[in-house]
């Protein structure tokens, strides 16, 4: 079984972001910038699958511009076995994220496609359901437990109302969710032999199709903040502050 | 122009979140659909037409849809794509797993989880955990979208009486089956739509602890939420977590109890109107966004609300 596993480079998860002072957007220059976290479990369901023997090859595709080859090192780094960078200048719309995966996926062939279930930037929650309906292969979202049996494919998704086990087939499409897994920490020898895994650059431009934004951005600005509170010394405070004062119990 | 709303039901009755989308539904347009996609779901029709706001309601009903298998619901409502200017569902797991697909199928960009409508081709959406707001506007022919259920009020389930149209079902090759849903039974009010949740974090230390929580929840009458450290950890299930990958909730009362809180929690709440955080670590981020903090063990200070609102109640009745 070959798997590929989606990508994405985002601010890390960590980092307090900021909105641009002319409201164009986040400011992403200077600041710490990782692998998508759930994009994290997928790619260490597939060094799994590779150990359990499921799989035999394992390969990771990132779209972005060349600083996201440092997310592919560091899935290399985690055990993929090679890399596909597909160089764009510009950030891309699920929709355009998808096509632009599927015809990696028609040349590759892989037998199961897994990323992350959102992106922690744009959190849209879209691409692996739109490349699922592309490929017309079967979807499972949010999965928290895979097992692979004889082709056969089960898995455990994660929903508002508890958990949904499904029985399906591959070629899959899964989104992982963080539950799924926890990903490995890469170790410094396994960061150093993944500088020698090849890593493919492809050019957007060159796969002939439409990745233009269908939505336009007129403006990001901050969220409202929250008036500052009190702290209250005692319970007793804290109920007749409910009850009287903000008047919600 | 018409605005199609996909019901997330569970083909007895409707979600509310269903009732917030037609909500978000009634800034576009006075032609409102309510498209219900299930089993044996006569009688929710019935009921559903009642919903003022809804000018008639379209019904697939078929065996095949019992489970709301995105493969197979999804064509039925790109066939019916034409007739409509925007289409939404709830931005819930049900509408997450399901109009991403519509979205390939007519070739057009999704806009999830909108918070608001500024006019029929401008939308306003969270980004980064709710850190930063996005107005974005579109001029595709269809507007697809995904309405995050708390940013709307629900609307009235009665006073109409809506027509009735029932369309065919539409086959597709689909490899996946249904083997169960494990969802747990409560009686407490559901998470993303009670007027008040009560929430724990690692501080509970274990899943015993949490029942300190549900008899505060009963005492309030209130949904039990949790951080995802504590559904991580095991003490609770996922199906509680507050959170960027989990629920968002915009309760009148929201209390934290032992939750750090870091932006990804703090990006499922803090819509909340009052905010309530109990913590013994005075550091703990959660009380930069609380209206009332409470620097104390939780472990003592629990059970002490649950006698003070049991004075209370005395004392009133």
């Amino acid at each position: 079984m070959k798997v590929l596993v989606a990508v994405k480079r985002v601010v890390d998860y960590k980092v307090q972001i900021r909105v641009k002072s002319d409201n164009s957007g986040v400011e992403t220059q200077n600041v710490k910038m990782s692998v998508n976290p759930p994009d994290e479990n997928a790619i260490e369901e597939a060094v799994k699958l590779k150990e359990q023997g499921l799989a035999n090859e394992i390969i990771s595709v990132s779209i972005g511009d060349d600083k996201s080859q440092d997310v592919l090192r560091t899935s290399m780094a985690m055990g993929i076995d090679r890399s596909i960078l597909v160089k764009s200048q510009n950030s891309l719309e699920p929709l355009a994220v998808a096509k632009t995966l599927k015809i990696i996926i028609d040349k590759e062939k892989p037998d199961l496609v897994l990323m992350g279930k959102q992106a922690i930037d744009d959190d849209s929650n879209q691409t692996g359901q739109i490349l699922s309906a592309l490929l017309n292969w079967p979807q499972g979202c949010f999965i928290s437990n895979l097992k692979i049996e004889n082709n056969k494919v089960f898995i455990s998704r994660e929903i508002d109302e508890g958990i949904e086990n499904l029985e399906t087939s591959l070629p899959a499409v899964l989104t992982c969710d963080l539950r799924l897994n926890t990903p490995r920490f890469a170790s410094l020898p396994n960061i150093m032999k993944a500088k020698k895994k090849p890593l493919e650059t492809i050019d957007i431009d060159t796969l002939g199709i439409d990745t233009s934004s269908k939505i336009k951005t007129l403006k990001v600005i901050e969220p409202p903040k929250r008036k500052a509170g009190i702290m209250v010394n005692d319970v007793k405070e804290l109920v007749q502050k409910l009850k009287y004062e903000a008047k919600v119990i | 122009m018409s605005v199609l709303v996909i019901a997330e039901h569970d083909n007895k009755n409707l979600k509310s979140s269903t009732l917030n989308t037609i909500s978000a539904a009634e800034k576009l347009s006075e032609d409102i659909h309510l498209l219900i996609l299930g089993n044996k779901i006569e009688d929710l029709a019935k009921s559903s037409k009642s919903i003022q706001l809804v000018k008639k309601v379209i019904i697939c009903d078929h065996e095949k849809l019992e489970n709301q298998i995105p493969e197979l619901s999804s064509p039925i409502i790109s066939n019916l794509a034409e007739n409509y200017s925007h289409i939404l569902a709830p931005s819930s797991t049900f509408g997450k797993n399901l109009l991403p697909r519509v979205s390939a199928q007519l070739d057009v960009t999704q806009i999830s989880d909108i918070i608001g409508i500024e006019s029929e081709d401008t939308f306003i959406r969270p980004i980064y955990a709710g850190n930063a707001i996005s107005y974005v506007q579109t001029d595709q022919k269809i507007n697809l979208m995904t309405v995050r259920p708390t940013s709307f009020e629900k609307c009235e389930e009665a006073g109409g009486d809506a027509a009735v149209e029932n369309i065919n079902f539409i086959d597709s090759e689909v490899k996946t089956t249904f083997v169960s849903r494990e969802v747990s039974k409560s009686d407490r009010p559901e998470l993303g739509n009670a007027r008040v949740v009560v929430s724990g974090g690692r501080g509970l230390e274990n899943s015993d602890n949490f029942k300190l929580l549900y008899d505060l929840a009963d005492k309030l009458n209130a949904a039990v939420g949790a951080s995802r450290a504590a559904v991580d950890s095991g003490y609770i299930g996922n199906e509680y977590q507050v959170g960027q990958t989990g629920k968002m909730v915009a309760p009148e009362l929201y209390i934290a109890v032992g939750i750090s809180g870091a932006i990804q929690h703090l990006a499922g709440m803090k819509e909340s109107k009052v905010i309530v955080a109990i913590n013994k670590d005075l550091e703990a981020p959660i009380f930069n966004i609380a209206d009332y903090g409470l620097s104390s063990d939780l472990f003592q200070a629990i059970p002490e609300i649950i006698k003070e609102l049991d004075l209370l109640n005395q004392i009133e009745s």
